[in-house]
């Protein structure tokens, strides 16, 4: 289904100039196409998937273009649902360039074949790869609702008004998102590694072996939970949770990708080149 | 021809004590245009008055005679000498007549340019004479388009945006932060117009309860009173302040009445949720370093002034686009004026005649061939002679005085009548 891709792509691409026509020039028009062009782009990105993995007879994540691919759809639909629940709009300018990004990354990989598709094969796993996908999602829009909620609290606090000012939404917007994407976030990931251990159990006879992909995954979980417990407990809003939010998406950076590269480990072949 | 004249003086031209002399209130708008439509040198009027501005917006046939008669009118009606305010009064003719009503409209000539309450001002100004049936064919179209130009510049051009006043400027910040309004409980510390103004503003955008903290107790209990507040005593304010969201001081302290650690104590017992200081009092109340506590934010006056003075310097700098929309629109209402001349008309109403009696004779004489050139011909004569014979009546009724003294109806009806173009 390779066009479908590229069409989706094409689509993602021109979300993403939309949406800095609409940074720049605050035309409604613009976002409403943006956010248009993003749902089409969504629409055949999930047709492209869905053949591929019915091709394979499995879950497309075999190689880092498929791994990537799913990256981007699941921002995608993290994305376009917290879009419709929070009608916040500006957030389309961190979502999209990313997606359009994380699109092109996976267009430009190798496509090397599955060494062992039988491990892929369960239901377990699937629900495994879409919880965490789906988290991993979330955790990355709050990244961006962070880095947004850093900007206009700059210019707030200096007193500088500038381009961002009007642009962008208040802070306690920013910030109410930026909580619920990390609540949806941390739900998906707790089912995801719940799933994942189940899966090892019946895969590898064991719950957990010390694989360096499970530690940092407990460590992002832990990270995650001593946030919003924090948040609950001792008022962890604002600057300090926006700052937590992007320092958080970086540990999932690392389990994502740094563990494959660097530290090896059973997820190996997600990341295949 | 009649000539659009316009009498008036403003906020620019004439101190108070002068406006307040001149302003006619509504009932005696009324009254005046009553009187205005019973004198006859006065042909179409509008009269329009605000505590900024009167303006007499006339279309008459003799201008100076219109303009004296409408000085007198008013010296006499308002039973103020004419030398006490003739010096302040401006007067425009024609265009420059159109061009002044559409920026008044647009708020361009406004004290606080931008400023929207004007339009809405002149619209019942406008029905009012409408009412008293004093505005006529061209005062209608002048104020049609004008109001159509008004909406444009309002909508094409940012020269309404952002606030322009102190308590709006904290108004708007306050929206930056918290998102809604709504709920949102405020303290006043001390007492003071600004500071009062902020606090009505903030009721209207629905705030929640109203905390008053005075030096003088009674005084503190009375504010409460009028914003339907609470009052509590000046050294309840720290522990009060984990309470509210928004805290606006205008005191006459000569040090700060809130200190940094305090309120750094304070974030914690209220979990870090957002607190705003809006400091309107000089000397300040707040500790300005409060801004470096996390989700505390500090504006002292300054600050906000410096926000009006940007917003104003970009609502000047909208108004050079919304002055190029007036000009156009002054260009367009002159073709308009232009039409209503008496030759255009005739010129473009035998013109529009003769061009039917043309294309029918043409149909005519293709299905006629068996006709010779001469009957051709005798034909054509006979149609030219129609056009000339029922344009005749028409055309004379214009060009003399027949239709007594008001001629820019009966050309507006006979452009209606024929549909003919505007800008030919």
């Amino acid at each position: 289904m390779e066009p479908v891709f590229i069409i989706a792509t094409l689509s993602y691409m021109l979300s993403c100039a939309c949406y800095f026509g609409y940074l720049f020039f605050q035309k409604a028009v613009l976002q409403r196409t943006a956010v248009g062009l993003m749902a089409t782009g969504f629409a055949l990105h999930t047709v492209s998937l869905v053949s591929c993995g019915i091709r394979a007879g499995h879950f497309p994540v075999n190689n880092l273009h498929e791994t990537l691919s799913v990256t981007g759809w699941a921002i995608a639909a993290v994305f376009l649902a917290f879009f419709f629940r929070y009608k916040l709009k500006v957030l389309g300018i961190y979502a999209a360039p990313l997606i359009t990004l994380i699109m092109i990354a996976a267009y430009q990989m190798p496509r090397p074949v599955s060494q062992d598709p039988q491990l892929l094969k369960s239901w377990w796993l699937a629900a495994h790869i879409v919880t965490i996908f789906l988290g991993n999602a979330a955790f990355a829009l709050a990244c961006g609702l962070g880095m947004l909620y850093l900007l206009q609290e700059n210019t707030i606090k200096n007193k500088t008004r500038g381009f961002f000012f009007s642009r962008l939404p208040s802070l306690d917007l920013l910030d109410t998102t930026g909580y619920a994407s990390i609540v949806v976030g941390f739900s998906m990931i707790t089912i995801g590694l719940i799933t994942g251990v189940v899966y090892a159990k019946a895969i590898w006879g064991r719950f957990w072996s010390w694989d360096p992909k499970e530690v940092w995954s407990a460590v992002t979980w832990l990270f995650y939970a001593a946030l919003l417990h924090e948040r609950l407990t001792d008022g962890w809003r604002g600057r300090r949770a926006a700052i937590m939010a992007i320092i958080g998406f970086c540990v999932i950076l690392f389990t994502f990708f740094g563990v494959n590269f660097l530290l090896q480990g059973h997820h190996g072949t997600f990341t295949a080149m | 021809m009649r000539d659009i004249v316009l009498l008036g003086l403003n906020h620019k031209t004439a101190p108070v004590d002068v406006r307040e002399c001149i302003a006619f209130t509504a009932e005696e708008t009324d009254r005046a245009l009553v009187m205005l439509r019973g004198n006859p040198t006065i042909g179409e009027s509008v009269l329009f008055s605000t505590c900024n501005r009167i303006e007499l917006l006339m279309a008459v046939d003799e201008r100076d005679a219109a303009v004296r008669i409408a000085k007198a009118f008013i010296a006499e009606f308002k039973k103020v000498p004419l030398s006490q305010f003739e010096n302040a009064l401006y007067q425009y003719v024609g265009d420059e007549a159109v061009r002044h009503t559409m920026q008044v409209a647009a708020s361009l000539d406004s004290m606080v340019v931008g400023e929207p309450q004007i339009l809405g001002q002149m619209k019942e100004a406008y029905r009012k004479a409408t009412v008293e049936k004093t505005s006529g064919v061209i005062l209608n179209k002048l104020l049609h388009r004008t109001f159509m130009v008004a909406k444009k510049v309002r909508t094409e051009t940012g020269i309404g945006g952002h606030a322009v006043s102190i308590s709006y400027a904290a108004i708007e910040l306050g929206k930056k932060i918290f998102g809604d309004l709504e709920g949102k409980r405020i303290m006043l510390i001390g007492a003071g117009e600004m500071a009062e103004l902020a606090v009505d503003h903030l009721i209207r955008n629905r705030a929640g309860t109203i905390t008053v903290a005075n030096r003088t107790f009674s005084s503190g209990v009375e504010l409460a009173n009028r914003f339907r507040g609470k009052a509590i005593k000046f050294e309840e304010i720290i522990d009060c302040i984990s309470d509210v969201d928004i805290v606006i001081s205008s005191t006459g302290a000569p040090e700060y009445v809130l200190q940094k650690n305090q309120i750094k104590a304070a974030m914690k017992s209220r979990r870090n949720r957002s607190l705003f200081f809006i400091d309107i009092a000089v000397p300040r109340d707040i500790d300005p370093a409060i801004n470096r506590i996390n989700n505390a934010y500090v504006y002292d006056i300054d600050d906000l002034k410096g926000i009006v003075d940007e917003n104003i310097d970009d609502r000047n700098r909208e108004a050079v686009k919304a002055h190029r929309i007036i000009d156009e629109a002054v260009i367009g209402f002159h073709q308009w004026v232009d039409t209503l001349k008496v030759v255009p008309t005739i010129v473009s109403l035998r013109g529009k005649v003769e061009t039917m009696a043309r294309q029918e004779l043409e149909k005519t004489l293709v299905s006629l061939n068996h006709l010779s050139e001469s009957d051709k011909r005798a034909i054509q004569r006979m149609t030219g002679a129609l056009v000339n014979k029922i344009l005749h009546e028409p055309t004379d009724y214009l060009k003399k005085d027949g239709c007594r003294g008001n001629k820019s109806v009966a050309l507006d009806l006979t452009r209606k009548l024929f549909n003919l173009e505007e800008n030919h």
